[in-house]
């Protein structure tokens, strides 16, 4: 049933109730991974490589063995050596031998900060003390960080039974380069020269982290029957229950997952790091162990996002449309293959209707640490470049910024790229929102500049499970597989609390572990209000159905007779009887003698996520002395598609915008010549504080998806998308050079002023 | 090793608690004390996360050690409501969505706190400035900003 109509009809999806988990987490009740304890549970720490790119030649634990209170002591011999499988649990594909190899190193490491040992002991000191007590016997090989360098002829090479994927003839050498990706419509050569004008340019980005506030944290028991709980927080605890049981050779059944608050992950905690070796120190110890990251290792162990190379040439005729497009990207991928340069190629240009596209992708590994899905993953990156050379075409053209982007708009039937046709979008509407805002027009002063950019993401839909429960007292729980991790208890009680007709106070959404509710793919892709709330929703559909059979059992009449009206149980018309309505208190009262508890569960793989759009203006300023860009005003539109939470989902944009702002202006791994992060800590890589900003304005546009029940579009990746390339943009504007790489440091900013190039 | 016996009083109730000499102030609290509302970000003072005051003043608990606590009077999250009365920091906190995974909020729940003790009136620059040690990487700070304000406003009586 779809609830789209009329948005005054709604009385709670729109509204901005206090969310349900509120109380707990102001007040410091609330348990996240590292807050979660066992009694008589054991310290445990990981050895981690000091090297690059190294041979493990022995490791030797006898010395750490032998201290009094260690309990045990493990490598990657006390793990499965797993075959090569190709695994979709996460965001993205992966591998489930090379995520074994990335939890625990076997034969090399592979970057600094690679898992080589791990001890449970009875304190911190002696967990300490055991790790200096491994010795590990390395031979040390020549690392490579940089992607082309990594990609070059000669390169040290990290894996030598991996060739080139998506090359004909399949290659005869080993090669750093896991895959070759080409996507393309019309004819590039053709659309060329049917150009007037051309722009170009080669955008160089830096690795950057997720960097969430709490590091990955679990605790892990395992009993001599083999059966397992873990307690952790993660984007999703069915994930976690996965990659454990393939990569421990167990059985799914034998392992509960009990998902803990999460403070933050942004895609980097659809992976396991730590919960393949607390299992595996508890299984050894037979004692409950605890496993906590230090800031330093989320630094060095857990996956950035990819820096990248992006090459970008367009053409347009002299009326602005765009005939022409062509991109080339290299992607670092870390120590293992899988960056997201396929969705970095897919959403280059997805905002326009271009007939001649070509576009070569690049996975290529390297001596870091292996890349996580963050944000939206590949997208900003191809962006970055893509939104700054249709600012250079519409400069060459003296065109409007916006005015060239509504002209080659992509709309309801613009086929992509890759092959998808658009539905209802909101792209067009997010563009008349844009021109029409004051921000857009607002004089700008001395050294000031302006930029706009905009984005896409495809957002998902996939597996997730709800389950409505009408309680004794007619107050109702919703029990989800999603974590989480910024307001969803609240979109998905409001949801259900909608469909009821009852107020919202009455819901309670509880997150249900890996044995209470069916399989739930991962809080990711932006999936959780469309398709988590899609699973709500049939379940509360189901459970009125069932009120309605209740309310025609205790009135003698036939179920077909009975409506469901503002939280009650009414008689469908005069015909079917001169009833008084019965409150869902009164028919929970009478369940026993009705047919017993009153509940459903829905299991859903949702189809049909509503593609995003954004587009966002910004104002910088920059000191010409320093080289210093500060933002002076942003404005972030995005088409939401219904906003379930108004105020959740400009959170949603707010927290996005500045993620991007901190990849544009700050954020960078930093490497020695010995291949070592320099900046692994939040002193020296540097995020967003309060003081760098100013209030970031969200406009909410609501182009409704028909296929969800309450139009919902997923609103949290879309936000990454646009910030790097409209604070080029500006910073373009401002000082009349464009910058090719990021960030756009202080540092470089002034040297491009020196120089007059960026 | 040996411990230290440590005396302090801890949101207005006495607590004592052993402490080895390399133990921070935030891991007594959260393994010894048992109050885990203070949160690790980074244990190298620069997240905030971690943020108590100790005799007044606004500290991370990740760079002080247990045994420097002796005698000091400490106040965390768990001390910032008034039993089932939250402190007005908090409500305007859930009513402005200034928190999505929540993970920080402790951190900036007791540092706008310490703000608004010294200054009942601040401008949004000095909210800013006085809230630049603690990260937040989901909301991009526009919402805890508003809702600081307006808690100072309210709390002025304003």
């Amino acid at each position: 049933m779809t609830y789209i109509g009329n948005k005054s009809d709604l009385r709670v999806v729109g509204t901005r109730p206090d969310r349900p988990d509120g109380v707990d987490k102001v007040t410091g009740r609330a348990i996240y991974g590292a807050d979660f304890r066992l009694a008589g549970q054991l310290v445990g720490r990981i050895l981690r490589s000091p090297h690059a790119h190294a041979k493990i030649i022995k490791i030797d634990t006898s010395k750490a063995r032998a201290l009094p209170g260690v309990k045990a002591v493990m490598t990657a011999q006390d793990m499965p050596n797993i075959t090569s499988e190709e695994s979709f649990v996460g965001e993205g594909p992966t591998n489930f031998r090379d995520q074994s190899l990335n939890v625990m190193a076997r034969d090399k490491v592979l970057y600094e900060g690679h898992a080589v040992a791990a001890v449970a002991a009875m304190s911190p000191s002696i967990a300490e003390a055991a790790l200096a007590l491994i010795e590990v016997t390395y031979e040390v090989l020549p690392h490579v960080i940089d992607v082309e360098e990594a990609m070059a002829p000669g390169a040290p090479i990290l894996d030598e039974t991996l060739f080139t994927a998506g090359v004909d003839p399949k290659p005869t050498t080993p090669s750093n380069i896991a895959k070759k990706i080409i996507l393309k419509s019309g004819d590039i050569d053709a659309g060329f020269a049917k150009a007037d004008i051309i722009a170009e340019g080669r955008y160089v980005t830096a690795a950057v982290h997720q960097a969430y506030i709490e590091p990955h944290a679990c605790v892990a028991t395992i009993g001599a029957d083999g059966q397992a709980t873990v307690y952790a927080s993660s984007q999703g605890h069915f994930m976690i229950r996965a990659f454990c049981a393939k990569l421990l050779g167990m059985e799914i059944s034998n392992i509960r997952v009990i998902p803990l608050e999460i403070g933050g992950g942004f895609g980097g905690k659809t992976i396991v790091y730590l919960e393949p070796v607390a299992l595996t120190l508890s299984k050894m110890a037979g004692k409950p162990v605890k496993l906590v990251m230090t800031r330093e290792e989320v630094f060095r162990a857990s996956g950035p996002t990819s820096g990248a190379v992006v090459e970008v040439k367009m053409g347009a005729m002299k009326d602005g449309t765009i005939v022409a497009a062509q991109a080339v990207l290299k992607y670092q991928a870390g120590a293992f293959p899988g960056s997201p340069v396929q969705p970095g190629l897919m959403c280059a240009f997805a905002m326009y209707d271009i007939p001649n596209v070509h576009l070569t992708g690049y996975d290529v590994i390297s001596n870091r640490a292996k890349v996580a899905a963050y944000r939206a993953p590949g997208a900003p990156i191809s962006s970055y470049a893509a939104e700054q050379v249709v600012d250079d075409l519409a400069r060459q053209l003296g065109m409007d910024a916006i005015t060239i982007r509504e002209k080659n708009a992509a709309k309801a039937g613009t086929k992509t790229v890759y092959g998808v046709t658009f539905p209802e979008i909101g792209y067009e509407a997010v563009l008349a929102a844009a021109k029409s805002h004051a921000h857009w027009k607002a004089p700008l002063g001395k050294n000031q500049g302006r930029g706009i950019a905009t984005g896409f993401w495809f957002n998902i839909g996939g597996e997730s499970s709800a389950s409505v429960f009408v309680n004794e007292d007619g107050s109702v729980s919703v029990v989800s597989g999603s974590p989480d991790i910024g307001g969803s208890r609240a979109s998905m009680a409001m949801m259900a609390a909608e469909v009821l007709g009852i107020p919202v106070a009455n819901v309670r959404p509880i997150i249900g572990d890996t044995a209470s509710i069916g399989f739930t793919n991962v809080t990711g892709g932006s999936r959780v209000t469309y398709a988590t709330g899609m699973a709500t929703v049939q379940a509360t559909e189901k459970v009125i159905e069932q009120l309605k059979q209740r309310a025609a059992m205790i009135w003698d009449i036939s179920p077909d007779a009975v409506d469901w009206k503002d939280g009650q149980a009414v008689p469908a018309g005069a015909n079917a009887g001169g009833f008084d309505p019965l409150s869902l208190a009164a028919i929970a009262a009478k369940a026993g003698k009705t047919g017993g508890p009153i509940g459903s569960e829905v299991s859903v793989n949702a189809q049909g996520a509503g593609p995003g759009f954004g587009a966002h203006i910004c104002d910088v300023e920059v000191d010409r002395e320093t080289g210093q860009t500060t933002i002076l005003r942003y404005t972030a539109i995005q088409d939401v598609g219904r906003a379930i939470h108004p105020s959740y989902v400009e959170g949603q944009i707010q927290g996005g915008a500045v993620q991007g702002i901190g990849w544009a202006l700050n954020e960078e791994y930093i490497y020695d010549a010995k291949g070592k992060m320099d900046n692994a800590g939040f002193l020296d890589y540097r995020v967003p504080v309060a003081s760098d900003l100013p209030m970031i304005e969200a406009v909410l546009v609501e182009v409704p998806n028909t296929r969800h029940p309450f139009g919902v579009r997923g609103v949290g990746e879309v936000p990454i998308v646009p910030p790097m390339a409209a604070i080029g943009n500006a910073v373009r504007d401002a000082i009349g050079i464009r910058m090719h790489s990021l960030p756009m440091s202080p540092p470089k900013v002034r040297k491009a002023l020196d120089s007059g190039q960026g | 090793m040996s411990k230290t016996h440590v005396t302090t009083t801890i949101n207005g109730e006495p607590a004592e608690f052993l402490a080895e000499a390399g133990l921070t102030l935030l891991d007594a609290l959260r393994d010894e004390v048992g109050l885990t509302g203070t949160k690790e970000g980074c244990g190298s003072g620069d997240c905030g996360a971690c943020s108590v005051i100790v005799d007044g003043r606004l500290v991370c608990s990740c760079l002080m050690l247990a045994v420097e606590a002796e005698g000091s009077t400490i106040e965390t999250i768990e001390g910032v409501a008034t039993g089932d009365t939250l402190h007005p920091l908090q409500r305007k906190f859930i009513e402005y969505a200034a928190l999505q995974c929540g993970f920080c909020t402790p951190g900036f729940l007791v540092a706008a706190k310490s703000l608004l003790e010294k200054n009942n009136n601040p401008t949004e620059t000095e909210v800013r400035f006085w809230l630049a040690g603690n990260l937040c990487r989901c909301t991009g700070y526009d919402k805890i900003v508003r809702a600081v304000m307006d808690a100072a406003a309210e709390m002025r009586g304003a």
